[in-house]
This record gives structure tokens, C-alpha cells and sequence, in this order.
């Protein structure tokens, strides 16, 4: 699985942790880099900040991003997972979590993310996107060049088109 | 008509760089078709029962008449010399080739058209009042607002997958022509005691499968606060709304579960954190849109050309036509002309590239060079001197698009229907032929005044049919195709929805149901003009059902059937 980074192919050191579907308790190493879901992190919260490796959270798309909006200083990374690319949720939790709540670390687009994704998902926050497999990773990096520009406000271009020609004095 | 500046131009040019790589991927085999679809959705694609379906924006229904010829060339040379105008104003093609759509979204390029979220679950073809600008009873003039809601929601990145699609009305009039209410948002641009522009904003109107009248959330959202208050609403919708189930996705059902009130709640919450924000319009650049809007030139004219009301005293048949189709003008002397595409015997909204070409030169000639297409599935020449008007309908007699029928029972609204559309239940099509077979005699639809009648092939409601005065729905009835009748729906300020009358019926009696339900009407009416709509709202369903249905019904019909023996 290829991880895209400040659109730079990159090496992913995170192991993303999942419960197992029978309900048996998660076990997180001693050590390593390590992204857990949101009740996994309110769980285990003493234990993840004591262990050695750092620790990262993934959010679903129902996930409340105020919820971790106190705990930002303990992550590395932040993940929006995408259970299937059509549900959309994870945009707004992106922009949420960089505009309304000063998200600046690394945040990661994980499940099913592919090269189609990537523009819309780069103007919502998104600089780290682990594409899903059988994706090519040099196909994806072009995606960001789809559009040289774009009307509205996003994470990217905090102006809108029309205040930065304001600005620019080309009206 | 909005000019595109650089920008504008680059972009969609960008648009069509993208899908071509999309489509050469998608034939290559390294797009699935999973993958391929939403990408094509975006960009108007569907793949229908015959062919594909392509489905062109055109944004608040104007059209400047180089576009409409170059929609003429696409039907011919990329189609089978014929294309459909729906209810969303936008044209479909319904027999383009895969391959062949980025070279047709090429050629739209070209003329500053495209094919940009005409599908898919996102904010879809803003769509306005066809008489924007030009409307006597108008307070705000819709189509510099349209168009920054057109940049606005073109490419917008949080909004791409969306629960479900998503509509966009405005009206800046009194009279609601844009049918805001069911729309996902209804904007009626008002002014204020100040005279300040502002929008009232409803929510979560919708036809389909389950229909409802939207609720107003908002009064007055002054203009500057347009964009971060519709953010508000679509970030609220876009998180919470249902993507469990394809059916109650959309957000009325969101609203419903909220309620209008809890909606609105949310919708102030997040408004909050983002009003004032860099997406607080500016009036620069609402003057910098306004700016690159051509606006007609306008001669001063007389109010009332003696040419026109000379014509008018000598020739009865064009008495009868500007009656129906010519529609008064803010500018003194001026009137807006339908050209209907509803003649007896072709589709509802559809239009060859001849007629096209044939209506481009008359909009040269007679309406500067602009027409809009309404709703209603008709063409309007928006600015059109009086003393033109009996040349534009002579020119129109032989073209075959005078049918002298707007607002009337026959100007049927229909969706393509079983003919096209893999979802049909029905045909709609052969349906709207035989009821305007049935009434063809033009002094009985005069007689019969005022009546919108709505076809829709299935549950999807494309045609409308819930706002219909009378609504005709395509059901299943075990394989076979039946049709379930309503009345009593209405577009418009006191829009309504339709009530079902009975037992669904197969196409053959449907033309008999109608005029049934027309002789009711004209028994019971008061006077020429009480309308038929008016006629069900004072006498409710019941003695339509009892003449339609008669002896199935209970002894009230029956007792009323003896004493009339
Ligand atoms: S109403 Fe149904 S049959 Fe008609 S066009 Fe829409 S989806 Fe197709």
C-alpha cells in the first residue's frame, strides 16, 4: 500500500490498529508507531501516552472531531478513514479539524482513497493519503495538478477566488 | 448572459482535460466501473437502458444563441439530431457514445458550456425563474446571485459526496416561477426595510418518493453572509444526513427527523464559526459579476405598440397565441415569448437541431441574441419588441413551435420516461400524445383554462407530477405499466402536493380518466374563472373519485347516482 505524503511518495512507519470483529480486546505493541479509532484512544489513553512510539488516532466518518479537539498535543497524525470513497463525511471532518480546531500535524486519508479523490481531499486538509491497493502511485500523484485553480474557500487557499483577485488587483 | 472571464475558461478546459483521462483510464481497464461511475456522474453521464445519457448544464436555464447552435451541432453530429430539454433546464442527449463525450464536452468548452454536477450526489444545476430580469412583479434580479452560486458549488471540495444530490432554486419575484419550495434549497431573494438585498432560505423540499412542501428556516440572510450561511446548511447536511439508505438520504428527511426548527438550530451553530469569514461576499465582487453579465439594450419604446394591438383585432388565431404564450415585460413595449415544444405527437421538451438553429436565428433577430429555457420544458425569447411579435409567431406557426398552449392541459410536463430512462416503472411519452390527442380541439383547452398537467415515469418524479393540478405517476403493477392519478398539487407560492385519486388504471383509459375528471370540473366550477385547481381546493377529492370510480364507491355516490336518475 503506497503512501503519499507533501506529494512525495513516502515510507509509512504506522501501524493502524483495528479491534478484531469479534469484540476481542485490541492488543497495541510495546513499541512502534501506532493509529488507534477514537474509543480505542478514550480507552486506552493512559497506556498509549506512557508506552514508547508515538500514537496517532483514526477517525470515522460518524467520529465527532470536538471530541479529540483537547487531546491534539498527544498525537503525531490524525487519520480520516474512508469506508467507501462515495461517503463524503471525512471532507468536512478534515476541514473542521484544520479550520475550527488547529489541526497541524500530518492528516492522513486512509481506506478506500484513490487517485480521483485526491484533489478534492488536498483542499479539505488532507496531506498524507495511503492510497488502497491496487492504485498506482504515480497515476495518483498526478491528480493534484487536475486544477489550477478553484472558486471557493478551502484549507489550501483560505481566500476565495474572488478576495485573492481583490488582493491581487485583477478584477 | 454571464461572459466567462480566464478563469472560468481554464477551468472548465481543466474539466474536460480530467474526464477525458478519466473515460481513457475507464476504457483502458484500469478504472473500474465502481470507480468509473461517480466520476462520470459528475459530469452528466449516465448509462441509460438504450445508451448513454448525457445530461448538459444549462446554468439558470440562459442560453446565448452561439451555445444553442453549438447544442444543435453536438445533436447531430454526436446524437440522432435531437435533444431534450427537462425540467431542471438543463438538454439531454440520449444517444451519445462513451468515447465521444470528451470530445462533446470539448466542444461545449468552447462555448463556455459544460456537463459539470448535472448528476451524482452533489449541488446540481442551479436553476432560477426563466422570466429573471425581466419580470414586472421581480424585487431582486436572481442572475447575478445564480451565477455566484454557480461558481460557488462548481468543484466545491466538501461537497462532492454528499448523501444524495442536491437542489438549488432562486426566485427574486413575488410569484414563485422557480418552484423553490421543493427544491433542497429554495433562496427568494427579498429587500428589506432598508432596501438591502437578503435571502430567505427554505430547506428540504423534494418531490420524489416522498414529497413535501420545504420549511422556510431563515427570513432574511443579508447577501454578504450568502455562501457561509449555505455552507452552514450543506456541512450540517453532509454530516448528519443519511447514507444508510439511498431513499431517505436526501434533506428533507434530515430536516423531518430534526425537525424545521432543531434544523435550523444546527444550521445557526455552525453558521457561527464561519460567518464573517473569508466567504463573506464582497460587494466588489458582486459588481465584478454583475459587470460581466450582457444585459439587452433596450430601445423606449410605448407601452403598448399599436402595431401589436392592431394585429391583435384582426387575427383571432394570434389573439389566441399572445393570450397564452407572450408574457409581459418590466421594460415599456417589450414581452417574453414561449416557444413551446409541446406540439400534439413529439415528447414534451424535445427539440431536432434544425428547430434549434431555427429558434437561434429568430433570438438573433428578434431577442438579442439570448433565449432561456424554462421549467416547463418550453423556449423563451426573453426580450422581444411588441411590434415583433406577429413575425416571431408567423416565423414560430412554421416551425412547428407556436402550439398557442402555455398553462393550459395540454402543455404537458413529462419526464423521458420508459422510452429512455432504465428506472421507468411507465412510458410517459405516448401517455402526454394521447391526452393531447384527446383534447385537441383548441377551443375546449381554452374553455377549460388554467391547468397544469405532470408526467413522471416512475417515483423519481422527474416530470413533477406531485405538483401537478393533475399528476400522472408510472407504477408496476406486476410487470405491467399502470398509471396512479392525483390532483390537487400546485406549483408556486401556494405550492401543494397532489392527493392520489384511486386505483391505478392502464394507458389506455387514462386519456377517458382525464376528461372525466375535466367534465367534473366544468360541471362544478363557479364561474370561467375558477380554475380547476381552485375547483378541487373547494370541493376536495370525492366527487372526482365518485364520477371516475362511480359505482366502486360507497353509497354517498350511489345515492346521489339515484337521485340524478
Ligand atoms: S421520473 Fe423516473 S422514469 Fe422519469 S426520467 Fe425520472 S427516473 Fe426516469
Amino acid at each position: 500500500m503506497a503512501l503519499i505524503k507533501d506529494r512525495k511518495l513516502a515510507a509509512d512507519n504506522w501501524q493502524l490498529l483495528e479491534a478484531a470483529a469479534d469484540g476481542a480486546a485490541l492488543a497495541i505493541p510495546d513499541s512502534g508507531d501506532v493509529l488507534v479509532s477514537l474509543p480505542e484512544w478514550k480507552a486506552s489513553r493512559e497506556w498509549l501516552l506512557s508506552r514508547s512510539g508515538r500514537v496517532g488516532v483514526w477517525l470515522t466518518g460518524a467520529d465527532e472531531p470536538a471530541d479529540i479537539a483537547s487531546d491534539l498535543a498527544h498525537f503525531a497524525l490524525i487519520a480520516i478513514r474512508f469506508a467507501n470513497f462515495a461517503d463524503g463525511r471525512g471532507y468536512s471532518i478534515a476541514r473542521l479539524l484544520r479550520e475550527r480546531y488547529g489541526w497541524r500535524g500530518e492528516l492522513r486519508a486512509v481506506g478506500d482513497v484513490q487517485r480521483d479523490q485526491l484533489y478534492y481531499l488536498a483542499r479539505c486538509g488532507f496531506d498524507a493519503f495511503a492510497l488502497r491497493e491496487g492504485e498506482d502511485p504515480q497515476v495518483a500523484l498526478t491528480a493534484f495538478n487536475d486544477f489550477s485553480e478553484a472558486y471557493q474557500t478551502s484549507v489550501d487557499r483560505p481566500n476565495p477566488l474572488f478576495r485573492r483577485r481583490e488582493s491581487a488587483g485583477t478584477l | 448572459m454571464y461572459i466567462y472571464d480566464e478563469i472560468d475558461q481554464r477551468l472548465v478546459d481543466e474539466r474536460v482535460a480530467q474526464f477525458r483521462d478519466q473515460t481513457r483510464r475507464f476504457l483502458a481497464g484500469s478504472l473500474s466501473e465502481d470507480d468509473f461511475r461517480p466520476l462520470r456522474l459528475q459530469n452528466g453521464l449516465y448509462i441509460q437502458r438504450y445508451a448513454p445519457m448525457l445530461r448538459i448544464a444549462i446554468p439558470y436555464g440562459m442560453l446565448a444563441t452561439r451555445q444553442l447552435r453549438a447544442l444543435a451541432h453536438i445533436a447531430r453530429t454526436y446524437d440522432r439530431g435531437y435533444g431534450h430539454f427537462s425540467t431542471r433546464q438543463n438538454l439531454q442527449l440520449n444517444w451519445p457514445a462513451l468515447e465521444n463525450v470528451p470530445e462533446i464536452l470539448a466542444e461545449l468548452a468552447k462555448v463556455q458550456m459544460h456537463a459539470i454536477q448535472t448528476s451524482g450526489n452533489c449541488i446540481r444545476n442551479i436553476t432560477a425563474d426563466h422570466f429573471a430580469g425581466i419580470a414586472p412583479d421581480e424585487i431582486v434580479d436572481p442572475l447575478v446571485w445564480c451565477e455566484i452560486l454557480r461558481q460557488w458549488s462548481t468543484f466545491h471540495p466538501e461537497f462532492a459526496y454528499l448523501p444524495r444530490k442536491f437542489k438549488i432554486a432562486v426566485s427574486g419575484a413575488t410569484e414563485d416561477r422557480a418552484a423553490i419550495q421543493v427544491h433542497d434549497i429554495g433562496l427568494q431573494a427579498v429587500r428589506n426595510d432598508e432596501g438591502e438585498i437578503g435571502f430567505r432560505v427554505l430547506v428540504g423540499g423534494g418531490l420524489g418518493r416522498t414529497p413535501i412542501i420545504g420549511a422556510f428556516i431563515n427570513e432574511f440572510v443579508p447577501w454578504p453572509h450568502l455562501l457561509t450561511y449555505l455552507e452552514a446548511i450543506l456541512r450540517v447536511y453532509n454530516r448528519y444526513g443519511r447514507r444508510d439508505n439511498k431513499f431517505k438520504a436526501r434533506i428533507k428527511i434530515l430536516v423531518k427527523d430534526r425537525t424545521p426548527a432543531g434544523f435550523r438550530d444546527e444550521v445557526e451553530a455552525e453558521w457561527a464559526h464561519i460567518k464573517g469569514g473569508p466567504a463573506t461576499l464582497t460587494s466588489s465582487e458582486v459588481e465584478r459579476i454583475a459587470k460581466r453579465f450582457t444585459r439587452p439594450t433596450y430601445e423606449s419604446l410605448d407601452a403598448l405598440s399599436s402595431s401589436y394591438v392592431l394585429a391583435l383585432g384582426r387575427d383571432t388565431k394570434f389573439a389566441a397565441w399572445a393570450r397564452r404564450n407572450v408574457h409581459p415585460h418590466r421594460v415599456p413595449g417589450y414581452a417574453a415569448v414561449t416557444l413551446s415544444l409541446k406540439k400534439t405527437g413529439v415528447p414534451p421538451g424535445d427539440a431536432t437541431s434544425e428547430q434549434m438553429e431555427a429558434v437561434a436565428d429568430l433570438a438573433d433577430a428578434y431577442s438579442f441574441g439570448e433565449l432561456r429555457v424554462t421549467h416547463e420544458q418550453n423556449l423563451l425569447l426573453a426580450d422581444v419588441r411588441q411590434s415583433d411579435l406577429y413575425t416571431i409567431w408567423q416565423q414560430a406557426q412554421a416551425l412547428g413551435l407556436s402550439t398557442a398552449n402555455i398553462g393550459m392541459i395540454t402543455n404537458i410536463i413529462a419526464c423521458p420516461g420508459g422510452d429512455f430512462c432504465s428506472l421507468a416503472n411507465a412510458k410517459s411519452i405516448p401517455v402526454a400524445e394521447a391526452i393531447q390527442r384527446r383534447f385537441d380541439d383548441i377551443d375546449y383547452v381554452y374553455d377549460i383554462g388554467e391547468l397544469d398537467l405532470n408526467i413522471s415515469g416512475c417515483m423519481n418524479s422527474c416530470g413533477h407530477h406531485h405538483v401537478g393540478h393533475i399528476g400522472i405517476l408510472g407504477v408496476d403493477k406486476q410487470g405491467a405499466e399502470f398509471y396512479q392519478i392525483s390532483i390537487g398539487g400546485a406549483q408556486g407560492v401556494q405550492a401543494s402536493l397532489g392527493k392520489v385519486l384511486g386505483p391505478s388504471v392502464s394507458q389506455d383509459e387514462v386519456p377517458d380518466l382525464i376528461e372525466k375528471l375535466i367534465n367534473v370540473y366544468l360541471e362544478r366550477r363557479e364561474s370561467e374563472a375558477e380554475r380547476f385547481i381552485d375547483v378541487v381546493r373547494r370541493i376536495g377529492l370525492e366527487p372526482f373519485k365518485e364520477n371516475v370510480y362511480g359505482a366502486h364507491q360507497g353509497s354517498k355516490a350511489r345515492g346521489r347516482q339515484l337521485a340524478a336518475a
